[in-house]
C-alpha cells in the first residue's frame, strides 16, 4: 500500500505556489529569501518522491546539490541583505530603487 | 498506516508553509519554516531517504536557519511589515499556475505505476548507496559543488565586509 506518486506532486505545487504567492506579496527581504526557501524545498519534495517512484538513486542526489546551492544562496544572499541595510536602513524593498528608471 | 503518516507530514507542512507567508513577524516566519524543515525530514524518511532526511535536519534546521535569525535579530527589525502592491499581479500568476497544476494531474490521475525494477534503493543502507552514486556517477558534479560553496564564502565575506576606514598616515 505505497501512496502514489501523485499525491507528492499535489503537495509539492501547493507548497511552491505560497512561495511563489510569499516571493511577489512580500515586502521585507528576508521573508522573500524564506519563501524562496519554501520554493526549493517544494522542488526537492517531487525529486525525493520521483526517486522512490523510480527506483533511481539520481535524484537524491539532486537533492543534495539542491541542499549546496541553497546554503550559499542564503549566505550570498544574506551578506546582500546586511550590505543593504548599511546602505539605506531598511529592508523593504520598494525602498530600493537605485535600477529603476 | 501509510496514508496517516503521509496526510499528516502532509497537513502540517502545507499550513507551515502557508504561515511562512502570512506572518509579518520575521521571527514567526522563521520558526514556521522550521517546523516545516523538520516535518519534510520526516516526508523524507518515509519515502526510504534516510540521508537526505538527516542531512535536511543538519543544514537547513541547524546551520541555514539560524543564519536567518541570526541576521533578522543583527538588523533588529520592526514589525510593521505590509503586503507588496503587487498582490494582484500574485494572485494572477498563482491562479494560472494553479490551474495549470489542476489540469496536470487531472491528466495524471489515471497514470499506471511505473515498472521499473529496483536498483539499490533498499537492498541495505541507503546512504553507502547514495555514497556510492555520489562518488562514481556524480563525481564532477561533487566537485562543482565543492567549488560554488568556495566562492559563496568568498562572497558573503567580501559582500558583508564592513569598509575599512581610512588608516591615518602616521
Amino acid at each position: 500500500m505505497t501512496i502514489p506518486i501523485t499525491y507528492y506532486l499535489v503537495l509539492s505545487a501547493i507548497v511552491f505556489l505560497t512561495g511563489l504567492v510569499g516571493v511577489l506579496i512580500r515586502r521585507n527581504i528576508i521573508a522573500i529569501l524564506l519563501s524562496v526557501e519554501l520554493m526549493l524545498n517544494a522542488t526537492n519534495i517531487n525529486f525525493v518522491a520521483f526517486s522512490e517512484h523510480l527506483r533511481d538513486l539520481g535524484g537524491q542526489v539532486f537533492v543534495f546539490f539542491a541542499l549546496t546551492v541553497a546554503a550559499a544562496e542564503v549566505a550570498v544572499g544574506l551578506a546582500i541583505i546586511i550590505a543593504l541595510h548599511r546602505a539605506k536602513d531598511t529592508i523593504d524593498v520598494e525602498q530600493f530603487t537605485l535600477l529603476k528608471w | 498506516m501509510d496514508y496517516l503518516l503521509f496526510g499528516y507530514f502532509a497537513g502540517v507542512i502545507a499550513l507551515t508553509a502557508v504561515f511562512v507567508v502570512a506572518f509579518r513577524n520575521p521571527v514567526y516566519s522563521a520558526l514556521s519554516l522550521l517546523i516545516m524543515f523538520f516535518h519534510v525530514a520526516g516526508l523524507y524518511v518515509t519515502l526510504h531517504a534516510e540521508f537526505l532526511a538527516a542531512v535536511q535536519i543538519i543544514v537547513y534546521a541547524g546551520a541555514i536557519l539560524v543564519l536567518y535569525l541570526f541576521v533578522i535579530m543583527l538588523l533588529n527589525l520592526k514589525t510593521d511589515d505590509r503586503y507588496h502592491s503587487q498582490w494582484r499581479a500574485a494572485a494572477v500568476v498563482g491562479g494560472a499556475l494553479l490551474i495549470e497544476f489542476l489540469v496536470l494531474l487531472a491528466g495524471s490521475l489515471s497514470a499506471p505505476p511505473a515498472a521499473v525494477p529496483r536498483v539499490d534503493i533498499e537492498t541495505g543502507d541507503n546512504t553507502l548507496a547514495i555514497g556510492e552514486t555520489l562518488f562514481s556517477t556524480y563525481l564532477f558534479p561533487f566537485e562543482v559543488a565543492s567549488l560554488i560553496l568556495l566562492v559563496a564564502m568568498i562572497g558573503a565575506i567580501v559582500l558583508a565586509k564592513r569598509e575599512v576606514p581610512e588608516t591615518p598616515a602616521s
